[in-house]
């Protein structure tokens, strides 16, 4: 469990950040709260000759009140989020997530923003992130550009961010009064859900008058369920319903297969965990 | 007897905190890592990415020319100066056994062999080399499957000629113990009741805390190894016998070890290999294994197919157990290896008075990480077959479990009972420990909550597992290994020094890894000698200080080097009174021994025993014709096996809809004899617990078909955490072993042993109704959720992995350097 040796770099600022990656190109690995990366380089299963750790630019950590959204720093931990008073207001799917998140030391060290540059598809914040519609900054050399959450996970550990840029900024729209929950299936509770369904809704009068639900490891991204979302729209939050509309959870996922379940019995697992994640997040 | 005993109310059975912990916790000791000597180098191990290959060259040039490296050596470098793994338990005097070099030089037979050691300056030194070594290999098919490769379609060594490596058989009728149990299935047949099952007992990894270490500094007279082992003198004689050094120039030290399993109970071929570089460099070496490499090639445990036919009356009565297994033994018969099983041989027939019963064993050699001891060693295997046969037999009866159990185990009455197995159990009742898990666990109203949930249809159903075990431990008695054919006997060692302070040293041949036995025996010597608890150091894991012992595993180290800490006692206490007879000026007779302190009876007159060692010490006066020393020692040879017992009840709940369990309630009651210290049974018992527990729902040791270990991190092998567990409710009931004095049983292993059918049981039991009878290990959800949707659950889901970590950079390469 020893590295191959890299050279530490700890920028202070954005542009010092962006500088370092301009210069060293593919040999750079970006560090943020390390709680992949380090085991993939002490694994050797990547050997980068520079890494650049975030862990200084004090710019990127925080959440922040912008008027109909948050915006959360790419480098706030997840701790922090969990902790944060606007986040448990206007995106308490994402508190609920986070909350289920590891453990308590990776929550300390690990970032919000880091979580989801790595995208692994089994992380706990790439579906609540999806799900509520989060707009991704990016910084570059020619500046910023916002990515919508639709665009952000492109494959398996891979996203929108391009070489030599960085996630700054993570904007989500406030969500307010929704109810929400994240359904986690585990069989240890350290390990990667083997899989969750992220689900915030909007209960009007007994009925769900809108639905966000994102789904976490049933395929080489997080997924939205919009299938889900579309039936129960004007669905009364009744077990009856919430199973029926339940049922479109797995449509267009492609699950893996491996120790822990295989792709039919996460399908299956899809549409359970839906279920009862929306009538959670419904009071139902 | 009378003052010792007033004396043990004081010591024994008080629930002392460990003495050891402080240091243990803050970790301000010395771990094997920890030691850093002048000059030391550092290795690492190059190993095999192939489960079965000729290796065709190895380039070592660049590793040689990297930054710092001293040396990159292969086995045909260090040739016959690696020495060998021993196999010590060769269970036939046919069995085939593959010779087993540290390092092989032309073929390696699983994937985690080490081909090429590095030795540099540092230890990132040597491992960025280690990356630089090329190996060339040829693939060879590899014999994976344990039932495919006992049909010797592949052949993991093709120069055996066959993978099976050794048949044991035991026959009652045969051993004239028990009748004919072919005879007895035919008659059930025709008007009675046969049960066929057949059980996996998968592949587990020991995943002991600390990982394996070893550091060797050959520039003293003596050779010094201190390593990460449950067994110093054992490997001390492995070394000595398999490198030609005279056993009397090396001296092995296992200094506090985090923790074994049985996962240390093995000569390693990292410690050979550290040995051998150590010598032919004369500088200190030193090689701690990353935990991936650990996972990989420290030896695996369980792994046994188990085809099982119990035969029984109408009524329950049983009539007859046979037993054929299947264990798989990986690439080579380790030190322990085929005895595994073996000692699960005579566990099958359990409590219970069977007429008649055979077991056969046949070992099996594949191309996988070699297999030996594993926290309760065969008899795990054996309680889970034989509890779960219970259980359906049961159901086949349509009777409550218990009933079943009770028709057919010994009675209290009945002890001493000679087995149908051939052992003498001396003591037991397990009335008394079912009556009390029972009462704790409220069975009756659990069963009524899982009428009520099987009645509405809840789909979360609550299940009840029961397992009534025992267990043999305490190993063993040194002619009874010598008729097994094992290689060396089964006593222990203890010697107790008197200091001239007052204060004691007591040296046990037991080398504890975390048990507690400083705590515990400073307890008993206490006791025993009337000085504080606090007055008593007890030393162990050093052959220099402890020069005789067969150390730590089989439950052995109270029944057996806590025998022999009580005689070498005694013998102290006896001298002493010749002493304080002497100095009294009075007639040894009169003396009475309380507290710490002869007296003379009926008078003031009296001396204590650090008086005594002071007077001793000085000798300026003692008995014509005494030695100047109260020191003593004793080695003991137990005169039969330990029989710890218990009823363990399991309450789980399974989520038809998910098929996942959880666990609700768990209560056991262990007859483990006289407790010495109460706090470390329930923190063994508690662990051990969790261990077993874990083989029923979480823990395999997953290969591919390529012979891959795809379980090869904690990411994939699944431990579980205080998380994933319960309170568990823990009690005892006493009924003393016959065959120590302290009247003491075994602990290590009875919760491991004992709980595993308990949760399976309670799985099934929660689903039978569903038309369920088995789930195979771990009950994944995914499993259970496909045997209640009908689809067979014993089968392995396809598809490899998902990876978590990026893979897709530098260091992959298959062939090159691919350490762990």
């Amino acid at each position: 469990m020893i590295p191959a040796a890299f050279d530490y770099l700890a920028p202070t600022s954005v542009d010092e950040a962006l500088a370092a990656l301009a210069e060293h190109g593919d040999d750079a690995k970006v560090l943020a709260g390390g709680q992949s990366l380090l085991p993939v380089l002490r694994l050797r299963l990547n050997a980068p000759e520079v890494v650049v750790d975030l862990g200084r630019i004090e710019s990127l950590r925080g959440v922040r009140d912008d008027g109909d959204a948050l915006v959360i720093g790419a480098m706030t931990k997840h701790a922090d989020v969990l902790t944060d008073p606007l986040v448990a207001e206007h995106a308490a799917l994402l508190a609920r997530a986070t909350h289920h998140l590891a453990d308590a030391q990776v929550r300390h060290r690990g970032t919000f923003g880091g979580a989801l540059a790595h995208a692994d598809p089994a992380g706990d914040v790439g579906a609540p992130a999806l799900a509520l519609g989060a707009e991704f900054t990016i910084a570059g050399s020619g500046g910023t550009r916002s990515v919508a959450a639709d665009d952000f996970f492109v494959d398996l550990f891979e996203t929108a961010i391009a070489d030599g840029e960085l996630l700054t900024e993570i904007r989500i729209p406030k969500y307010t009064g929704w109810g929400a929950h994240y359904e986690k299936f585990v069989r240890v509770a350290h390990q990667w859900p083997i899989v969750a369904v992220a689900a915030a809704v909007r209960v009007e009068g007994g009925t769900i008058a809108e639905a966000r639900v994102g789904l976490t490891n049933m395929g080489s991204t997080p997924l939205r369920a919009r299938a889900v979302e579309a039936a129960l729209q004007g669905q009364p939050a009744t077990d009856e319903a919430v199973r029926a509309a339940a049922a479109h959870a797995a449509e267009g996922a492609n699950p893996p297969s491996d120790l822990n379940g295989d792709a039919d019995y996460r399908n299956h697992l899809a549409t359970v965990l839906t279920r009862r994640a929306v009538l959670a997040a419904a009071g139902a | 007897m009378t003052a010792v005993q007033e004396q043990a109310a004081s010591e024994i059975g008080r629930d002392r905190r460990r003495k050891e912990d402080m240091r243990l916790i803050t970790g301000r000791t010395r771990w094997t890592d920890n030691i850093t000597l002048p000059g030391m180098l550092h290795l690492a191990m190059v190993r095999s990415p192939f489960a079965h290959a000729t290796i065709t060259s190895i380039d070592t040039s660049e590793a040689k020319d990297a930054t710092n490296v001293v040396a990159v050596l292969t086995g045909a470098d260090l040739g016959e100066a690696q020495g060998a793994c021993i196999n010590a338990w060769a269970i036939t005097e046919d069995q085939v056994t593959p010779p087993h070099l540290p390092m092989p030089t032309d073929r390696v037979a699983f994937a985690g062999e080490i081909v090429a050691v590095v030795v540099a300056r540092s230890a990132a030194e040597a491992r960025d080399a280690a990356e630089l070594v090329d190996v060339e290999y040829d693939d060879l098919p590899a014999a994976l499957d344990l039932k495919e490769a006992a049909e010797d379609t592949v052949l993991a060594h093709p120069d055996l000629g066959t993978n099976k490596s050794a048949f044991w058989k035991f026959d009652s009728a045969e051993a004239g113990t028990g009748g004919d149990v072919d005879a007895a299935i035919e008659k059930a047949r025709g008007d009675g009741i046969v049960i066929e099952r057949e059980y996996r007992q998968q592949r587990l990894i020991p995943a002991f805390m600390e990982p394996r270490s070893v550091v060797v500094d050959p520039t003293g007279e003596q050779i010094t190894v201190w390593s990460a082992t449950q067994i110093p003198h054992i490997l001390r004689f492995a070394l000595a016998a398999t490198t030609g050094v005279p056993e009397s120039k090396i001296r092995v030290i296992a200094p506090d070890v985090g923790g074994g399993f049985g996962g240390k109970l093995q000569q390693t071929p990292e410690e050979m290999i550290a040995f051998a570089v150590g010598r032919r460099l004369g500088k200190p070496v030193k090689y701690t294994e990353t935990r991936s490499e650990s996972l990989l090639s420290a030896h695996h445990g369980r792994d046994q197919w188990q085809k099982l036919t119990l035969c029984a009356e109408k009524d329950g009565t049983v009539t007859g157990l046979k037993v054929d297994l299947l264990a798989d033994l990986g690439a080579y018969v380790s030190l322990v290896g085929g005895g595994v099983p073996v000692l699960g041989a005579f566990m099958f027939n359990a409590i219970y008075k069977f007429p008649a019963y055979q077991f056969n064993c046949q070992t099996v050699l594949t191309n996988k990480t070699w297999t030996d001891a594993y926290r309760g060693a065969g008899r795990p295997e054996a309680t889970f077959a034989i509890e779960r046969l219970m259980d359906e037999l049961a159901a086949e009866l349509g009777e409550d479990p218990l009933e079943v159990r009770r028709r057919n185990w010994i009675t209290h009455e009945e002890f001493p009972f000679t087995t149908v197995a051939g052992l003498e159990y001396d003591s037991g009742n397990y009335e008394l420990a079912t009556d009390r898990a029972m009462e704790m666990f409220g069975y009756d109203e659990l069963r009524a909550e899982q009428q009520r949930r099987r009645d509405a249809g809840d789909p979360v159903q609550l299940g009840i597992g029961v397992s009534t075990f025992t267990e043999m431990c305490g190993l063993a008695p040194s002619r009874v290994l010598g008729q097994l054919n094992y290689g060396a006997g089964g006593w222990e060692h203890a010697s107790v020094r008197m200091l001239a302070t007052g204060k004691v040293e007591v040296v046990t041949g037991a080398s504890a890894h975390g048990q507690g036995h400083e705590t515990a025996f400073s307890q008993i010597v206490a006791d025993r000698l009337g000085v504080p608890f606090e007055d008593v150091e007890v030393l162990h894991g050093d052959t220099q200080s402890s020069h005789k012992g067969l150390d730590t595993y089989g439950s052995r180290s109270l029944v057996v080097g806590g025998e022999a800490l009580v005689r070498a006692t005694d013998k102290v206490v006896e001298k002493a009174k010749q002493l304080a007879a002497h100095l009294l000026e009075a007639s040894a007779e009169d003396l009475e021994f309380a507290g710490g302190r002869f007296g003379v009876k009926g008078t003031d007159a009296g001396i204590t025993m650090p008086e005594l060692a002071s007077a001793m010490f000085a000798a300026h006066d003692y008995p014509e014709g005494m030695e100047p020393s109260l020191d003593a020692e004793a080695t003991y040879d137990p005169i039969n096996f330990n029989y710890p017992h218990g009823t363990h009840l399991c309450a789980v709940e399974v989520d038809t809809e998910t098929g996942q369990v959880q666990l609700r309630k768990y209560a056991c009651c262990d007859d483990i004899g006289t407790i010495i210290n109460p706090l470390i049974v329930a923190g063994q018992v508690h662990g051990g617990l969790v261990q077993g527990i874990a083989q029923a729902l979480w823990e395999e040791a997953v290969y591919d078909e390529s012979g891959t270990l795809v379980s090869g991190s904690f990411t994939d092998y699944l431990l579980p955490t205080a998380a994933d567990t319960i309170s568990f409710d823990v009690d005892h009931t006493t009924t003393p072993s016959l065959t120590n004095t302290l009247g003491t049983k075994g602990v290590g292993e009875a919760g491991t042993i004992a709980s595993t059918p308990a949760v399976v049981n309670a799985v099934v039991d929660a689903v039978r109704h569903l038309g369920i009878d088995d789930i195979t290990m771990p009950c994944t959800p995914e499993r259970v959720w496909k045997a209640i949707q009908g689809v067979a659950a014993g089968g392995t889901t396809e598809g490899a992995s998902m990876p978590h970590f990026d893979g897709d950079e530098a260091g992959t390469h298959s062939t090159e350097g691919a350490g762990a």
